[in-house]
């Protein structure tokens, strides 16, 4: 009886397991696996001097992305921009976090608020906000010049990777605060206490105790920002002029103007195994730390 | 700095002594803490001598952590002031303070091997590089936990882990050691042990340890003085024998161990308390109103031997007949409800040998029906 009882509830919990599951299935077969099944075929196509997609299967589009240089190029400029993106989203949102986990003792909720505010602000908005900003009308120049610090309108502010990275800094830092925000949150305090307790100061507790356990949400923090950044098209689209391009806005003109669906989706392609090779060794590593 | 302060070594000079001409090498004095508008600690002091296993015992409430962490450095008190030796410590952060603190939940770094546990204090004080691993395995050793220097924390049990947060506040070789409810995670079995290897470690490195605890037996079992702390101030303080034989307060005498409360009436060296009468033999107070406690053990069938640590012996004895309410039986000795008369009721401890009949005659020497003040604490 109790066999019988015990099958009846795994067949029970079987169906509602499938139950369960089917729908983010079927939604994850039909609006992801299939475009990209796409987007592979795509990337072996070509297009044919009559403006026609044409399914002879060839390397044709990967061959000319590592023979042409300005491919590389601006991949190897996104990735500095990225990568600097990255470096201040952490230099910012590490402190800002560290300071609201460990010292806003009773502006805690409205502080962490403040930093997730923004998050809400359309990304268009606070895009055209820099652009209003860097201007040679702007905010900064107007008030360069009031102060007399300039004497005209400084140019190389706005559409310049500058600029970029400026913005995408600005957008990115509380993607970069929040897992450092959980991870310093997770520390147990009473570490902190007996590091103390057992000789060290403050500055030797961050060092060995409170950076070392919050290593996992800095790479996260770090993942999300270069990510994010390095797909990036709309911020150097709004400030980045031609020398703030990146490989997004490549592919957004390849499967638009420039009509290349092809090569647009061979760029599309590499892009998603770069990002996917970084994002299986940061988890890596977080796992590593976590153990 | 690291010189190991094992009892009756040098004595820095303008070190106050506490009672019996032995060193204190703490004075808590006239402590207060408030947490916003709720007073923990109202007004704590006391000395503690050097080598000696002070326990701070209380319920949750008592400001017993509290002190702790006042002593330890994690928190700042409102009034008052804490000397170790001819040092004033409470203006001083807790990385520069000679005490080390063993966490209730162990606080073991978890991202560090037992080894780099136990050698963190070590590092952080700049001990020299050579000397370290030495003293990190002579005090695993110490602790029995030799073998897992190379483990991870998380791989270890809650037994290991308190033995390695010992290891690594021993290393320093501290003045203090200060020790929150470090048992408590612990089953039955594990902590009894734990109990006995502590109370001989403490001999063995003549560190000062002062342990915060809410069970009175682990108190009794492992102290060498009690404090028993009520609503932020000292009910007593003093030897396990003293504070169970001789409690100072209704509320001390509640608390360690079980007790009749007798409310009794003093008047011309008389006292009675529902249908019982007795000539106190020690301090009553005023005349008037007055509470006494006796233990249950010290009430025994009358005619019977008196059993031992009571002072039925000695001095007169009261003999009075009951009713029996209620004999649960309790392996060595039983626990009997008595009714002694007008409404007042006695617990007893005797050992009999089966069922008493309903009624029966008891007695009780005049001496351990000890006189106890009101709590401390309004």
């Amino acid at each position: 009886m109790g066999a019988g009882f015990g099958r009846g509830m795994t067949v029970y919990t079987r169906a509602y397991k499938s139950a369960v599951a089917i729908p983010p299935l079927l939604w994850v077969t039909a609006f992801l696996l299939v475009p990209y099944a796409i987007l592979f075929a795509h990337s072996f196509w070509a297009v044919s001097p009559a403006q026609v997609i044409v399914h002879n299967w060839n390397l044709q589009n990967y061959a000319e992305l590592w023979r042409n240089p300005m491919y590389l190029a601006v991949l190897f400029r996104s990735m500095r921009i990225a990568g600097s993106v990255t470096l201040l989203a952490l230099l910012l949102g590490y402190p800002l976090a560290y300071f609201v986990s460990f010292h806003a003792t009773k502006r805690k909720d409205l502080l962490y608020q403040l930093v997730i505010i923004p998050l809400w602000a359309s990304y268009l908005v606070r895009g055209y906000a820099w652009k209003t900003i860097l201007g040679s009308d702007g905010v900064l120049n107007g008030f360069l010049q009031f102060l007399h610090i300039t004497h005209g309108p400084v140019q190389f502010f706005l559409y310049s990777p500058f600029a970029v990275v400026l913005t995408l800094t600005h957008i990115y830092t509380p993607f970069t605060f929040l897992p450092i925000y959980a991870s310093l949150e997770h520390v147990p305090r009473n570490l902190v206490e007996a590091s103390h307790d057992l000789g060290a100061s403050p500055w030797k507790t961050f060092c060995r105790v409170i950076l070392p356990l919050s290593l996992p949400g800095v790479i996260a923090g770090a993942t999300f920002a270069f990510v994010l950044t390095l797909g990036d098209f709309l911020a150097p689209l709004l400030v980045g002029g031609p020398s703030g391009i990146m490989i997004s806005n490549i592919v957004v003109s390849l499967f638009g103007a420039a009509y290349n669906w092809p090569l647009g989706a061979a760029i599309s392609l590499c892009m998603l195994v770069l990002v996917v090779a970084l994002l299986v060794v940061t988890e890596k590593i977080e796992k590593r730390l976590a153990a | 700095m690291n010189e190991n302060a094992t009892a009756g070594a040098d004595r820095p000079a303008g070190t106050c002594r506490a009672d019996g001409g032995k060193l204190a090498v703490l004075s808590v004095r006239n402590v207060e803490k408030r947490f916003g508008a709720r007073p923990v600690l109202r007004g704590i002091s006391m000395e503690v001598t050097s080598g000696e296993f002070l326990t701070i015992l209380g319920e949750s409430g008592s400001g017993k952590t509290t002190l702790l962490r006042l002593i330890a450095g994690f928190e700042s008190l409102d009034r008052g002031e804490i000397w170790m030796g001819d040092e004033r410590i409470d203006e001083i952060p807790a990385y520069r303070r000679q005490v080390n603190t063993v966490f209730q939940s162990y606080a073991i770094f978890p991202h560090l091997s037992v080894f780099k546990n136990v050698a963190y204090g070590l590092r952080a004080k700049g001990v020299r590089r050579d000397e370290i691993p030495e003293r990190v395995n002579q005090a695993l050793a110490m602790v029995k936990m030799g073998e897992f220097a190379a483990s991870a924390p998380s791989k270890l049990s809650g037994g290991q882990q308190q033995r390695v947060a010992l290891a690594r506040a021993l290393v320093n070789r501290p003045k203090i050691l200060l020790l929150d409810e470090p048992l408590s995670a612990l089953d039955a079995n594990l902590r009894k042990q734990m109990q006995a290897e502590l109370k001989s470690l403490q001999r063995e490195v003549g560190i000062t340890f002062i342990f915060v605890t809410h069970d009175q037996e682990e108190a009794m079992a492992l102290s060498d003085r009690v404090a028993l702390l009520r609503q932020g101030l000292v009910e007593q303080i003093t030897d396990p024998r003293e504070i169970y034989g001789r409690p100072a307060t209704a509320y001390v005498a509640q608390f360690i161990g079980q007790t009749n409360l007798l409310h009794a009436e003093v008047r011309d060296g008389v006292a009675r308390a529902g249908a019982l009468r007795w000539r106190p033999t020690g301090e009553t107070g005023d005349p008037g109103k007055a509470i006494f406690s006796l233990r249950p053990e010290c009430i025994r069938l009358a005619g019977a031997q008196a059993s031992a640590g009571t002072n039925s012996a000695r001095g007169a004895s009261v003999r009075f007949r009951g009713q029996i309410l209620r004999q649960t039986f309790g392996g060595a000795a039983d626990l009997i409800e008595i009714d002694s008369g007008n409404a007042q009721i006695l617990r007893a401890r005797i050992a009999v040998p089966g069922l008493l009949p309903g009624e029966a005659e008891f007695e009780f020497a005049e001496a351990d029906a000890v006189w106890v003040r009101d709590s401390a604490a309004g």
